[in-house]
């Protein structure tokens, strides 16, 4: 069976190529690349991912303007149909501002832009996205953001916990996250978001495989072995 | 007919542009100030079919994060306009 997957693009998104490479990797199939004006997505999409990068030049807000963009609208009603929606760093703030992810990624708590390889942990190895590790299991990701420090209040953050809704946690100091989320899905579990960069370590000339994992998992998941 | 939307982080929530701005004015050698929150303010020229609640609506969809930001919208008649 092929995995029908889709990389959206949004002007200053640059870690388009790098999603999608990696999923045509992963899986064999090269994913549809889709343009941040385009109305409609292809139909019977398996997989969506919303890439790193600076859309619309972090005007107003990082993610602001490109959650408002027409093909979220369609990105949104996917998710919400249940196909699997992976955002990573400008995608996770994506995901925030078009509330398909609560709360709001921040400028670093150190105001400097962090680039750099990290370790975290994985919180929920239960995910669709996250199977594929085992429970605390640490990994290193690259990250490389400037809004990177999550924000929800203490309500939202509870629930997120109780609900196992955080996927990984740093486990270093890296942006002031509150309560060191890194990544967090949505109540249905089909969305994650996550500001570590997983498309940048899925093989040996990356220096480490760590990212795999993810991807492996979410098509193994979608269309068998 | 002019209109500014004020857009300020909500109390409670970590600034750390505000910081740093606050430790720089530290560094001019002026002391006495107590806090710095960093904001943005936006200048809109709308004409008078745009009522309040399509500014309220901008607002809270797009202009202002409501997770961490509050805002304040102000019509200013062109006598309001101060120098």
């Amino acid at each position: 069976m092929s995995f029908r997957s889709a990389v959206i693009t949004f002007p200053g998104s640059n870690c388009d190529r790098d999603m999608a490479d990696a999923l045509e990797k992963v899986s064999g199939n090269a994913p549809f690349r889709v343009w941040h004006g385009d109305a409609e997505l292809p139909s019977g999409l398996d997989f969506i991912a919303l890439p790193g990068g600076f859309s619309y030049g972090d005007y107003l807000r990082s993610g602001a303007m490109a959650a408002r963009s027409p093909i979220m609208q369609a990105v949104i009603a996917a998710a919400n149909a249940g196909v699997p929606v992976l955002g990573v760093c400008n995608g996770f703030q994506v995901l925030t501002e078009s509330g398909l992810l609560p709360g709001a990624l921040m400028r670093n708590a150190g105001i400097r832009f962090v680039c750099r390889e990290v370790a975290l942990t994985v919180a929920n190895s239960q995910s669709l996205f996250t199977g594929g590790y085992s429970q605390g299991q640490r990994i290193v990701i690259p990250v490389a953001h400037h809004d990177g420090n999550y924000f929800a209040d203490d309500a939202t953050l509870d629930r997120l916990e109780g609900g196992g809704r955080v996927a990984f946690r740093y486990a270093e100091q890296v942006n002031g996250s509150a309560r060191d989320i890194a990544g967090i899905l949505n109540e249905a579990g089909n969305v994650l978001g996550m500001m570590p960069h997983p498309e940048r370590m899925i093989e040996a000339a990356h220096g480490g495989m760590d990212g795999r994992a993810l991807f492996e998992r979410v098509v193994k998941g979608l269309v068998g072995a | 007919m002019k209109v500014r939307v004020y857009v300020s982080l909500k109390n409670g929530v970590l600034d750390p542009q505000g910081r740093a701005i606050h430790h720089a004015i530290e560094g001019l050698g002026i002391h006495g100030v107590k806090d710095v929150r960093a904001g943005k303010m936006l200048e809109l020229e709308v004409d008078d079919t745009v009522s309040d609640a399509a500014l309220e609506e901008m607002a809270n969809k797009l202009l202002a994060n409501m997770v961490i930001e509050n805002y304040r919208i102000e019509r200013l008649d062109s006598s309001e306009i101060r120098a």
